[in-house]
């Protein structure tokens, strides 16, 4: 046992495990905005997609479950390593200044952390439906599409997803409602900019720095490597952050 | 040219430190800087006070003894050269022409737990010393000098092993960091002597035991700020980081101790 504690315990280890779970979380932000834009398409579109994430239980909690490993390891570790580097440090310098690091490299634990609670509001937001409701207050689980015909789903205003009989009506939850009607809220749309934000410079930052820490640099692949966290961020904060602006312009309705 | 200079005052390990107020005067601009502090613990001397405790040998920027983080930058701040590079030196190769007249500088010793102060300026660098024992060697027959270039080593490889030979154990990679992370210093120890033919048998047991002694000295972790790259008087580069953290790994895959109880002797 002691074989395999050691170097998880060591100070490489510790930033082994960051740079993976990193990784992993890159990867589900990559593949939920891939998702979210599927808004683009249509209410079919999205709502298919949607209806297929849940429709398998089994597999939607195993995900879940493994997801919110991978993120609780992610934040702990992140702030055990914080608090550890802050004390390596007793006695600060009277005059502090930096050569290069970005403000993005120094303040990982700052924008880690207004993510942490992003994540908790969107959660509250889309997948309880505790934050806001519809302008006829309707909480955004109870929008519902129901099958007409063979292949058309229609939106049904007047019924609730969960006083339904999945046995007798063929329906599903009608996400592109619930986030068009969602971000219709000024307050709403200017909160998740801001979440964008905050995730951009996370990544900007991680981005890059996985590969270093997980050996994945050298000298022929230098600037590749600085670039892809930029990138990245600059990726993922244009793709989400067009979402909030189409429903504020009145693109997508 | 005429200075204000804030130094960190401290009488011994155990002392509470403080800033102090000095004021240098009648100073050359061709001076080094610790020729300046040489004139101020003269007059220091001469007026009964204590004299400023700070390292150095050489004066020449190799052996790194010399350190003080001057206005918040190991061995000082540094001048963009003529050819757009950022100049790369030690404390006693920073002149005082670099600096502006009037100026006020904050001088302070290396700041790491690891990095215990033992008088004024001068740190206790024995945590490097003590990781270098860890693995920072290779075993050699002693006898009858071996023939010149017996052993070939692709050119490649001898200036990369000698790219990261260059550091001089001075430790600003770890006074400047934010996290006071040794990092780049035991990266380049590992890297020099794990690249070149001579340091394959100890490879495995370099790295892992390198790290393990940095850890238990109390250093920082790698945040990936560059800080230590930016500040290094050697330009080593964060490459050998990645090299560090892969050849870790790599070792994990190998056997670090003897299993078998010997052979036929």
């Amino acid at each position: 046992m002691n074989l395999l504690v050691k170097p998880v315990r060591s100070s490489l280890g510790k930033k082994y495990a960051m740079a993976v779970t990193g990784l992993l979380l890159i990867g589900f932000v990559l593949g939920h905005m891939a998702g979210n834009l599927l808004i683009y398409l249509g209410p079919d579109a999205i709502n298919s997609y949607a209806h297929a994430l849940k429709s398998n239980p089994g597999l939607l909690w195993t995900a879940r479950i493994g997801l919110l490993l991978v993120f609780v390891i992610h934040v702990l570790l992140g702030v055990t390593l914080a608090l550890e580097n802050r004390a390596a440090r007793p006695q600060r310098y009277e005059y502090d200044a930096t050569l290069r690091a970005s403000w993005a490299s120094r303040n990982m634990m700052l924008t880690g952390l207004v993510i942490l609670a992003f994540v908790i509001y969107h959660l509250a937001h889309f997948t309880l439906g505790v934050v806001t409701t519809t302008e006829d207050n309707k909480n955004y689980l109870d929008l519902v599409e129901v099958k007409q015909g063979l292949k058309t789903y229609v939106p049904e205003p007047s019924l609730n997803l969960s006083q339904l009989d999945p046995n007798q009506v063929d329906a599903r939850h009608d996400v592109y409602r619930m986030v068009v009607s969602g971000f219709q809220i000024w307050w709403v749309s200017v909160s998740y900019w801001l979440a964008m934000a905050f995730l951009g410079l996370h990544l900007w930052h991680g981005g890059s720095s996985f590969l270093q820490t997980l050996g994945l640099n050298s000298f022929r692949y230098a600037s590749v490597v600085r670039l892809i966290g930029p990138l990245l961020a600059i990726l993922v904060v244009i793709g989400n952050s067009s979402i909030p602006l189409a429903v504020m312009l009145g693109l997508i309705k | 040219m005429k200075f204000t200079l804030h130094v960190w005052r401290q009488s011994g390990p155990n002392a509470r430190g403080e800033m102090k107020q000095y004021e240098a005067t009648g100073v050359n601009p061709d001076m080094s800087f610790l020729e300046m502090l040489d004139v101020v613990n003269q007059e220091l001397i001469a007026r009964g006070e204590e004299p400023i405790a700070f390292d150095h040998d050489c004066r020449e920027g190799i052996c790194g003894s010399c350190g003080i983080v001057i206005n918040g930058v190991p061995h000082g701040p540094r001048r963009r050269l003529a050819n757009g590079k950022i100049e790369a030196k030690t404390t006693c190769q920073t002149y005082m022409r670099d600096f502006t007249d009037g100026q006020h500088l904050w001088l302070e010793p290396w700041r790491a737990g690891a990095f215990p102060v033992i008088k004024d300026l001068v740190v206790d660098r024995s945590a490097f010393d003590r990781i270098m024992q860890a693995g920072g060697y290779i075993s050699a027959n002693t006898g009858g000098a071996p023939d010149g270039n017996a052993i070939l080593i692709p050119k490649r490889d001898q200036e990369k092993a000698m790219d990261a030979a260059q550091c001089i154990g001075c430790g600003a990679c770890v006074a400047a960091c934010k996290n006071a992370s040794a990092m780049l210093f035991v990266a380049a120890k590992v890297s020099h002597l794990g690249i070149l033919p001579q340091g394959q048998p100890e490879r495995a047991q370099r790295v892992v035991r390198m790290v393990e002694q940095m850890d238990k000295e109390g250093f920082g972790n790698c945040t990936n700020y560059m800080e230590c790259e930016a500040a290094c008087p050697k330009e080593i580069s964060r490459q050998f980081i990645a090299r560090m953290n892969r050849d870790y790994l790599w070792a994990q895959t190998q056997d670090l101790e003897t299993t078998s109880s010997g052979g036929a002797g």
